[in-house]
């Protein structure tokens, strides 16, 4: 079974500052760490692999130094690393960091199984995974806390819907998003990390990929524009609505629309 | 003994309604520790605010006689803050602000009643650590102060008694004084703010301590050893100090008591294939330096024996693995019936010799006795469990078990008590380690602070 996921670098700590002056999130002497989420991913990966056999690779989008994290995973167990690295891609919003791992992804090799992190603890967003697995026209699961057979093309995952469990059998390749808590993350090992003295990681940049357009990647191919970041105001103050799933969807977008937010 | 109708009249005048406690009122919290194997209740509970009110409450016992037990969180182990002769129960809770953070002379002044880790993360949010660190976080300062509470860092920075500057201590007296202050060094006359430290709440009640802290290193990893046999992994700890690295914690963990915490906790540990387990932590300015440090110790043990060596570098991971560290107590607590502890510390070179001996002593009387502790300073925590055992039998196996094991520890050049406390529990095996002449030194201490015996009587000597 050839496994691979889908892994990010973020800030080492929770408590990120944004420069009020120019609304840039202040990364200067902030560490930065594998996103958490990602960490269950890799393990399940890893327990896949032990169990079923084959490889698992880990893929990241980033700046030059993101290849640490692809490192971490090495010595966690994986097999081998791919860097998508390029000025070109910088300022991706959601859309244009899919396509772009998608094309990487598609670079990389074929795969029967491609697992993400729920979400990033940076993002946040929980959208990379599913859009990836749109543009790659793959079938996709979200917040998966089990795969509990893999037969043949074919796999059986237990996603999280909150307040149910949803057994879904889909056919691989396929991706999903790995529910938090849902193993305990094998620590990275400082013997694998002596005996590999050159992990075996590939970098990728645009010209790598079948679509060399620069404006599909970036700020360019980006619908989203950022016009401004900045702290969001604390603000405590809350109301609690509780109630069947349908009821409070209704209630919430009453809400909205009294508020003006949607029409 | 029992107050008086006139003496309880008098203190109730002293303190407002909802802060004194009498007879039935008084929970049966107040009755026992966390195990000293000892209960008996106050006739009087007072949750103090103030030194004044220590002070006038103290005055008027000591007039009147009566025994005067002070107590923090009651997260004791050896029965210290249990009032053994009934009297009047000093609770320190409600005294627990921190007064003062004086950066220009890195110290921070507190009440006693403030907790470790409210302490800990006041610190940590003005960017600076107070070193000691023990296993329970929900003790009190104060009592903190009272055992000499040691704790995981003990290794790189020392017990609690290294951190108290300065020290307001009402005497049984009632008289209110200051010992050692924001000073850095002192050498005018006898330490009294040392003598004070550690002794159990027997020689005078603390009500205000000013302690050291230190810059908060910005960096902190820890390596997670496993070995394949406990004797490896330990016999390893003395050779790792040789180095001249500057580890922050060495803990030995054994799988058996990692089960007992998974379970308790309901979470898995990253790795449980091996019988054995070193946890060392490092701490510094920067990543560089940390990693330097800890490639020169990960690199021996590769070379020396351990199966692996696992990188502990992200607060996600340090949550996995520290939690179960912080869990041990109450895992096993959980796994047996009842329990009993033995807290001695050995020389560093001693600590594998000592485990095998609990082993030991474990196949010859059938009981079981799981492990853990400070390999990095000699301390250990070793749990005698008496699970199924009936209730005469448990008492023999415990007494002969531990006079096998204090024996064992004099033996070696050890002491009855690294950071728990003698208290009600240990005092006749403290009379062992120490001598006839030492013991009266104590007497004579303890009669000078407290002529009558009023002060938490029948505790440590």
């Amino acid at each position: 079974m050839k496994i691979l996921v889908c892994i990010k670098q973020v800030p080492g700590t929770t408590s990120v500052e944004i420069d009020p002056e120019t609304g840039v999130l202040k990364r200067d002497g902030v560490e930065s760490k594998m996103n958490p989420f990602d960490l269950y991913a890799v393990e399940q990966a890893l327990i896949l692999q032990e169990k079923y056999g084959g490889n698992v690779d880990v893929i990241t989008m980033g700046p030059a130094q993101a290849k640490a994290v692809l490192e971490e995973a090495i010595y966690m167990g994986a097999d081998r690393g791919i860097l998508i690295s390029d000025r070109k891609f910088a300022g991706a919003d959601v859309v244009a960091t899919s396509y772009t791992l998608s094309q990487g992804i598609k670079k990389a090799g074929q795969y029967d199984l491609i697992l993400c992190g729920k979400q990033t603890t940076d993002g946040d967003t929980a959208q990379v995974g599913p859009e990836t697995a749109e543009f790659l026209d793959m079938e996709h699961v979200t917040n998966v806390k089990e795969i509990s057979a893999v037969e043949g093309y074919e796999v059986l995952v237990t996603e999280n819907q909150e307040n149910c469990f949803r057994k879904i059998r889909l056919k691989t390749p396929c991706l999903l998003t790995i529910e938090k808590d849902v193993n305990s993350p094998r620590l990275p090992s400082y013997k694998r990390k002596t005996e590999m003295k050159n992990p075996d990681i590939v970098e990728l940049s645009l010209s790598d990929f079948e679509d060399v357009n620069e404006e599909n990647y970036g700020l360019l191919g980006s619908p989203t524009q950022v016009e401004r970041i900045f702290p969001p105001e604390k603000n405590e103050s809350r109301q609690l609505f509780e109630g069947p799933g349908r009821e409070l969807g209704d209630r919430i977008f009453e809400i909205l629309k009294l508020k003006k937010f949607v029409v | 003994m029992k107050l008086n109708e006139e003496q309880l009249i008098y203190l109730k005048r002293l303190i407002e309604p909802a802060r004194i406690q009498t007879g039935k009122e008084i929970g049966e919290d107040y009755s026992h520790d966390e195990l000293g194997g000892i209960t008996a209740y106050p006739d009087v509970l007072i949750k103090v605010i103030s030194t004044e009110e220590v002070s006038k409450i103290m005055t008027y016992a000591y007039k009147q006689d009566i025994p005067v037990v002070v107590r923090g969180a009651g997260t004791g182990l050896v029965g210290a803050a249990v009032a053994v002769c009934g009297g009047i129960m000093i609770e320190t809770t409600l005294m627990n602000h921190v007064l003062e953070l004086d950066e220009e002379n890195l110290t921070v002044t507190v009440e006693p009643g403030v907790l470790l880790m409210e302490l800990a993360q006041f610190a940590e949010e003005h960017s600076f650590l107070y070193p000691p660190d023990p296993g329970e976080k929900s003790a009190t300062i104060g009592g903190n102060i009272s055992t000499n509470a040691g704790g995981m860092r003990a290794v790189k920075y020392g017990v609690t008694r290294d951190y108290v500057r300065g020290l307001t201590v009402v005497l049984p007296n009632g008289k209110v004084e200051k010992f050692g202050g924001k000073i850095v060094k002192n050498s005018s006359g006898y330490s009294l703010k040392d003598l004070i430290v550690g002794s159990e709440g027997t020689l005078g009640i603390i009500t205000e301590a000013i302690l050291k802290l230190v810059p908060l290193p910005n960096k902190s990893v820890s390596l997670l050893v496993p070995y394949e046999k406990i004797e490896d992994a330990i016999e390893t700890v003395p050779k790792i100090i040789k180095l001249k690295t500057t580890p922050t914690a060495i803990e030995f963990m054994e799988r058996n008591v990692l089960l007992f915490a998974e379970e308790f906790l309901g979470r898995k540990f990253p790795d449980t294939k091996s019988e054995a387990y070193l946890l060392l932590t490092f701490d510094g300015s920067s990543s560089v330096q940390v990693e330097s440090e800890y490639e020169t110790v990960a690199q021996y043990c590769l070379e020396h024996g351990a199966r692996d060596v696992f990188i502990v570098d992200t607060p996600e991971r340090r949550d996995a693995v520290w939690s179960a560290r912080g869990a041990f107590l109450e895992a096993i607590k959980a796994s047996t019936t009842e329990m009993d502890e033995c807290d001695v510390v050995v020389p560093r070179n001693c600590v594998a010799e000592f485990i095998l001996f609990t082993h030991s002593l474990s196949k010859k009387f059938n009981i079981r006795i799981p492990s853990f502790g400070h390999a990095g300073d000699g301390n250990l925590h070793i749990y005698i469990c008496r699970d199924r055992l009936a209730e005469q039998e448990w008492k023999c196996t415990l007494s002969e078990v531990f006079a096998e094991m204090y024996e064992k520890a004099l033996k070696l050049g050890g002491a009855v008590s690294g950071e728990h406390g003698v208290g009600y529990a240990k005092k006749k095996y403290l009379r062992k380690q120490v001598g006839d002449e030492q013991i009266r030194l104590m007497r004579e201490i303890k009669r000078v602070f407290d002529p009558k015996g009023l002060l938490n009587p029948q505790k440590v000597i």
